[in-house]
């Protein structure tokens, strides 16, 4: 077999047209995701803007609930600097209140309406996808001009962005327009004719500010949304299953918008479940938010799975087989959980759900039922809503294993969990970080 | 079923079911009647004892989950006689009124002053967030927590007079 010699000569010159090609790519491509800074304005006064246009924007930065994701644990709101963990590091999350220096005081809305549709800053950096800008680009821009109005009367607050934590080499921000060319393509939202006012207003809601799929669809290997008929088949948000919304999931009941208004509105519904880890938050802005809104959500989410029948089978209790087989976690069940959860406990008689109808016990993964147990949560409406306090210190990760056994072999017919032990050993580390 | 558990560094060999919550072997069986029943779903604090060094609720514990594991209850922070450190913070701020919540207020700000024994006001308001006074004593036992950091601080500086005392 004759082979290629590579002579010096050669080398060189493919070694320069490679060089040349790169070269050109990149400057190509610097070209391309180049974006210039926009100048600063003086910050605008709360008199600039309308009553009525401060009152929607408030109600629409609900819906989008900017305030979870942009204020820290015990801080400022909206002053930012909540660490949000992605498979790519961690962001820390933006002071997007108007101080001139650390947050958006000196930007104008055209710079705030650039960063929401094209996920620009005002000084041309890139934005990293975390703010869910392929959603916000569908919203209308009278309502992001309210959502400006809200965020610009806002009390100032000096809190500098803290640094990224990314992996090499995503700390390289111009890389995200290659990551925009890719993905971000959406556009403006329109409604469908062929259904109702209330259908799309909700629609609206869901896809743009409430980028209710950013959760429950899963996402691709470079981090965008799954669409299609993957759309709504359930995601992951910080270490919770957030259940498929397409009527693809194991739900025991299906959803109807009643339930899911309900649901949405107080934390809990008798036959689901109530709201834990990220959809706490969610359902905390969504309590407050106008009755229409969520009610139009509601619909329109329930409108995803209306044609298809839940999958699992009807909800199971096969309390003593679950013993038989799993004492340990019996004994547990009694002690720790029946004060609550048992047949005819007090809790039982508020309308709280019935275990063996809570989706957290039929999902294929263990990992909400794992995380209810050692975290709890708190009510996300206040006092009256539901909540469930914390067994981390009072149960080992192999007590944990065992009472999550007996639960899923309880209340569910479904494939028994596996790795158990080490699914409550993941979430446990994860509390003992600062 | 016979389930061994040590409290206050004593162990005690029980004749339980292992289902039975900690609070009522605590109570029923070691006479150890500090730690109370408030509401039974972990919702006032009342019961709070530490496992491991953690605070829990020992209504919602089994005692078969803490089989050989360190129990602390607040009979293990002191005595009438020689009460603790904290104890003695919670006496001088008078933080008690009924006093039904107490044993498990000294053991929930226990554990917080055992891991961190400088922590600030907004510590000290998220870690006893869990548990609830009915008489509305809050303000006085954040006194109390606050007079316990000071003191401690003075055992530092060489008041071996005040040092806190431990059975």
């Amino acid at each position: 077999m004759k082979r290629t010699r590579w002579t010096g000569r050669t080398a060189g010159r493919w070694a320069a047209g490679g060089a040349l090609a790169c070269i050109v790519g990149i400057g190509a491509f610097l070209a391309i995701a180049h974006r210039s800074d926009l100048p600063t304005i003086p910050p605008p006064k709360a008199t600039d803007f309308p009553a009525e246009m401060l009152s929607h924007g408030a109600a629409l930065a609900a819906i989008g609930d900017c305030i979870v994701c942009h204020t820290a644990d015990g801080g400022v709101a909206y002053a930012g600097g909540r660490a949000l963990a992605t498979p790519f590091g961690t962001l820390y999350s933006t002071n997007i209140t108007p101080d001139p220096e650390s947050g958006i005081g000196g930007w104008s809305k055209e710079a705030f309406k650039r960063a929401m549709r094209d996920g620009v800053s005002r000084d041309g950096r890139h934005l990293y996808p975390a703010l869910p800008y392929d959603h916000y680009r569908q919203v209308h821009d009278g309502d992001l001009d309210a959502i400006y109005a809200f965020l610009m009367t806002r009390p100032p607050v000096s809190a500098p962005a803290k640094a990224n934590e990314l992996v090499f080499p995503l700390g390289f921000r111009p890389l995200l327009a290659g990551w925009k060319l890719l993905f971000l393509h959406q556009e403006e939202f329109a409604p469908r004719p062929d259904r109702d006012a209330e259908w799309n207003h909700g629609a609206y809601l869901a896809e743009g500010l409430g980028h209710c799929s950013g959760c429950h669809s899963p996402r691709n290997i470079a981090g965008a949304e799954k669409t299609g008929s993957d759309a709504y088949s359930g995601g992951v948000a910080e270490g919770w299953v957030a259940p498929a919304l397409n009527g693809s999931g194991p739900a025991a009941v299906r959803w109807t918008a009643d339930s899911l208004f309900t649901y949405l509105r107080t934390g809990v519904d008798g036959r689901h479940g109530a709201a834990a880890g990220p959809m706490g938050p969610v359902v905390h802005g969504l309590s407050r938010a106008p009755e229409a809104n969520v009610r139009a959500i509601a619909t329109y989410i329930a409108s995803l799975s209306a044609d298809r029948a839940p999958t699992a089978p009807a909800a199971a209790d096969r309390a003593a087989e679950a013993a038989r087989t799993n004492p340990a976690g019996a004994a547990l069940f009694a002690g720790a959980c029946a004060g609550c959860h048992e047949n005819g406990a007090p809790m039982m008689t508020q309308g709280r759900p019935d275990l063996s109808t809570v989706t957290a016990l039929q999902l294929d993964r263990p990992d909400n039922a794992v995380r209810a147990i050692l975290q709890g949560f708190h009510a996300p409406t206040g006092p009256a809503g539901p909540a469930m306090p914390s067994f981390a210190a009072s149960l080992t990760d192999v007590q944990v294993a065992d009472l999550a056994a007996y639960l899923r072999s309880r209340f569910s017919e479904r494939p028994a969990w596996t790795a158990l032990e080490t699914a409550a050993a993941t979430v446990r580390k994860e509390e003992s970080q600062p | 079923m016979t389930v061994t558990i040590t409290v206050n560094g004593a162990d005690h060999a029980l004749d339980v079911d292992p289902a039975t919550p900690l609070l009522y072997v605590l109570r029923d069986d070691l006479e150890l009647n500090g730690a109370k029943y408030g509401c039974g779903l972990g919702q006032c604090g009342a019961c709070t004892v530490h496992i491991d060094g953690k605070p829990a609720f020992s209504c919602l514990t089994p005692v078969g989950a803490v089989a050989g594991r360190r129990i602390r209850t607040v009979e293990g922070l002191g005595s009438a006689e020689a009460p603790g450190l904290l104890q003695q913070a919670f006496e001088t701020e008078q933080a008690a009124q009924c006093g039904y919540c107490i044993a498990g207020m000294l053991m929930r700000a226990q554990a917080l002053l055992d891991r961190n024994p400088d922590p600030d006001e907004a510590q000290i308001r998220a870690h006893m967030q869990t548990n609830l006074c009915r008489c509305g004593t809050h303000m006085r036992i954040l006194r109390a927590i606050r007079r316990a950091v000071a003191m401690r601080k003075g055992v530092q500086v060489g008041a071996q007079a005040a040092q806190e005392v431990r059975p």
